[in-house]
């Protein structure tokens, strides 16, 4: 891989990553911003790949791998608690979930 | 054994622990380990006296003729082939004669003289006990002729006691505890006589002194017996001043040595000034006053009566009362300089003695305890043994303590099994009592003849020597004043004790209940003793007596030889038997023992003479009054010094050390109010109200920010991960 993919998949990636930061941080609905935090994962993944293809080195991919399979478990407990709180409030709108202010 | 004797003190000494570790638990409550480890040690000092023997042969034949140097260093072969132990830490001494024309110089020395007396060195062994400067503080055992006759003394009587004991004190509720402080007794008695340095003595002296104190304090609970054991223990303290100032001097004096018998020899060839020597001396008879129930300290000695029998007997006849004489025939070197022994014909020692003598036996007539009779015919006794020592003749004076040591213990304990029998001590309550208790009876009889002198038990053979040595040595005129004191001496005993024996053993049974023999736990030891008071006089017999190897063996193999003991001097002789001082003292006992039976029966008219005579009257009250000093002590002495130094006190404390007190009191109070207003109300105060509120304006800040929105959290996460990241990028 040559200086030139290299540069492209990180720049991919670096979008990817912020457009899941955008997504994180001003979507109100609760699916959203989880969604949104997958991109950032992705992001990293993307990210691993270059990086360990360009060094001719698998861990890279083996770490993709780890990253995947805890970004399913953690969409896993994010889904079930955004079911938790929608059958609490009737509503997954974050602004409402403040009971921890200070 | 000579060189491992140390051996003997240690066994004791563990089984002190080991008896009041484990004692409860044994089958016969720690008394079975007590009697073990006397008996080893007893066995032990009979091999230690065995090879002694053959070591004072030794030295005789191998001895060259003529003068030698003074020095010869681990000669004695056969000790070191026999123990088989060569520690690097130690080293044979060798103190010879150092110079010829010893011994037969004295008009009055025996005629066997001391020619056939080579130099006998005394086996020692040292280590290193601390170290200040350049001194070195060494502990060691230092054996010779006198630290033998000792260890077989003490072991002896002490082993003797110790199955008494097993009888006499079965049943205590402190039955073991009394076990494990008789075993420490005989170690500190032990170490006491196989002592190296004089620092080693004093430590020994005092654990004698401690042990003596729980002993007469054994049935505490009763006040009579703690204020004996209270009595005993500070009127020793008074005279330890003594000891400490006299082994302080010497230290000094001799070069900053402990060594005994470096100072001795430094004493005998001039090394230490006469005055020093003087001085010593009087502060170290100061010690033997206290320990050795001397007038005007012994007022502690009958009443350590108080405690039980045994120790009595081993207080008296071997382990603490001895230990002054002891210590003075050590240190003989010291007082034969510093009180002119060999020239004068009176001395301090003497005189101490001799007072002693007649004022023991004189508080004897009026005691009624039986055991209080017998503490102040040890105190006249001992008073014979200083006298002996004071007047030149140490062979004499350490014989009579090896005589007096089985004979007065057999008393002792005679006293005791009677006592067991009728449950008192006075002798009103007795009476009569050779029909019901026939081997006590005959056992005292024994003890009694012995220590009143009659031919031929033990007492007659030293008593004689010290009388004759009295009446021989020193310079003109001799110490014949203290010849007659001991023939008075000797007059008073023989009536104090018929009265003694007459009241036990002779008339009506006076008390109650049915007086029986005791078991034989206590008989056997009465006999053996009695068998030893009878035969131990044949030790020493006189060369008018006897020749070739039966002659003066005590004084042969017990008398040291060396630079170390004035045996070098040449005013140092020997007493020789007196026919006539012999038939004298014996004349003199049988009259006393005539008078004691004849007043006691009522033959002679002194009955109620008390009553009849003014000057008897007084001189009874007198007497009861044990000559008052015990009213000087305590009204005289200690009220007086109580009642000013009170007031004095007083006045000290409600002037100065009040006025010190308040004044530092209020100045406290100032400074702490100072305090509290500057420092605490403003300062600490400050500081902490200061950080409370610092604390809480902060809190209202950060309050802001926990929103609880979870994408702001975010928001600031990212924020600062970005601004970290820039800041990467542009220092990187």
């Amino acid at each position: 891989m040559d200086d030139l993919m290299l540069n492209q998949f990180l720049l991919l990636a670096a979008i990817l990553f912020s457009i899941g930061v955008y997504g994180v941080i001003a979507r109100k609905n609760t699916v959203m911003v989880l969604m949104s935090i997958e991109l950032i994962l992705n992001a990293v993944n993307i990210n691993l790949l270059t990086f360990g293809a360009a060094n001719r080195d698998v861990a890279g991919a083996v770490f993709a791998l780890f990253v995947i399979a805890v970004a399913a478990a953690e969409v896993g407990v994010g889904l079930a608690m955004v079911l938790i709180i929608y059958r609490n409030r009737q509503s997954v709108d974050l602004d409402e979930v403040d009971s921890m202010r200070g | 054994m000579l060189r491992n004797a140390w051996i003997i003190p240690v066994i004791p000494a563990v089984s002190f622990f080991l008896i009041l570790l484990f004692g409860k638990r044994l089958p016969r409550k720690g008394s079975e380990l007590g009697v073990a480890a006397v008996g080893a040690a007893f066995v032990l000092a009979v091999v230690a006296q065995v090879q002694w023997f053959q070591h004072v042969n030794d030295a005789e034949h191998d001895e060259p003729t003529g003068e030698h140097a003074a020095q010869v260093v681990g000669s004695s072969g056969e000790l070191a082939g026999g123990e088989a132990v060569a520690a690097t830490e130690t080293e044979t001494r060798g103190f010879t004669r150092a110079g010829g024309g010893v011994g037969a110089v004295g008009a009055e020395a025996s005629p066997q003289a001391d020619d056939e007396h080579a130099s006998i060195e005394p086996v020692t062994r040292e280590w290193t006990w601390f170290e200040f400067g350049e001194t070195e503080a060494e502990v060691g055992t230092l054996i010779d002729g006198p630290a033998v006759m000792m260890l077989i003394v003490v072991t002896l009587v002490s082993l003797l006691v110790h199955v008494y004991s097993t009888d006499y004190v079965a049943g205590d509720r402190r039955y073991t505890h009394f076990f494990a402080f008789l075993s420490l007794f005989t170690a500190s008695m032990l170490g006491l006589v196989m002592s190296r340095s004089t620092l080693q003595l004093m430590v020994c002296w005092e654990l004698v002194g401690v042990c003596s104190f729980v002993l007469i304090g054994h049935w505490w609970e009763e006040k009579a017996n703690s204020d004996a054991a209270l009595k005993a223990f500070i009127t020793n303290r008074v005279g330890d001043i003594g000891l400490i100032v006299g082994v302080i001097i010497l230290f000094f004096a001799a070069g900053q040595s402990f060594d005994i018998l470096d100072i001795n020899t430094q004493a005998l060839n001039g090394g230490i000034s006469h005055t020093a020597l003087l001085v010593a001396s009087c502060a170290l008879i100061a010690a033997v006053m206290s320990k050795s129930g001397q007038f005007i300290l012994h007022t502690w000695l009958p009443d350590a009566m108080a405690g039980p029998t045994p120790v009595s007997a081993l207080i008296h006849a071997a382990t603490m009362v001895v230990a002054g004489i002891y210590m003075v025939s050590r240190l003989y070197g010291v007082f034969w300089e510093g009180l002119s022994i060999g020239v004068s014909s009176i001395n301090l020692l003497a005189l101490v003695g001799g007072v002693t003598v007649l004022g023991g036996a004189g508080l004897a007539f009026v005691q009624n305890d039986i055991k209080r009779v017998l503490a102040y015919s040890t105190v006249s006794q001992l008073g014979y043994m200083v006298m002996a020592l004071g007047v030149g003749a140490w062979t004499a004076a350490l014989f009579h303590l090896f005589t007096h040591a089985f004979f007065k213990a057999c008393l002792f304990l005679g006293s005791g099994s009677v006592s067991h029998s009728v449950h008192s001590f006075d002798m009103r309550e007795m009476g009569g009592l050779r029909k019901w208790m026939p081997h006590t009876y005959r056992t005292f009889l024994i003890a009694t003849a012995a220590l009143i002198g009659i031919f031929p038990f033990a007492g007659f053979w030293s008593k004689d020597e010290i009388l004759a040595g009295a009446s021989q040595l020193g310079g003109a005129g001799n110490y014949r004043v203290f010849m007659v004191v001991g023939i008075v001496g000797a007059l008073m005993t023989a009536m104090y004790m018929t009265r003694c024996v007459y009241l036990t053993f002779f008339g009506e049974f006076r008390g109650h209940g049915h007086p029986h023999e005791s078991g034989p736990r206590i008989v056997v030891p009465l006999w053996i003793l009695a068998i030893l008071g009878v035969v131990a006089g044949l030790a020493n017999l006189p060369s008018a007596l006897a020749s070739g190897s039966v002659e003066l063996r005590f004084e042969h193999y017990y008398e040291p030889v060396g630079a170390y003991f004035p045996s070098i001097v040449p005013e140092f002789a020997h007493p020789e038997f007196s026919w006539g001082i012999a038939i004298v003292s014996t004349l003199i006992a049988f009259i006393g023992v005539g008078i004691g039976i004849g007043w006691y029966t009522g033959r002679i008219g002194l009955r109620g003479i008390t009553e009849r005579n003014e000057l008897a009257r007084v001189g009874y009250t007198t007497l009861v009054n044990k000559y008052y000093f015990d009213h000087l002590y305590t009204d005289v002495i200690a009220a007086g010094t109580k009642g000013p130094v009170a007031r004095g006190v007083n006045w000290v404390n409600q002037n100065v050390i009040d006025g010190v007190v308040d004044g530092a009191g209020r100045l406290a109070t100032a400074t702490g109010r100072w305090v509290y207003t500057h420092v605490d109300q403003q300062v600490v105060d400050g500081a902490v109200n200061g950080s409370a509120s610092a604390a809480q304006s902060g809190g209202q800040v950060f309050r802001q920010l926990t929103s609880g929105k979870v994408q702001q959290y975010g928001a600031l996460l990212f924020g600062a991960a970005a601004l970290f990241a820039g800041a990467f990028i542009v220092l990187v």
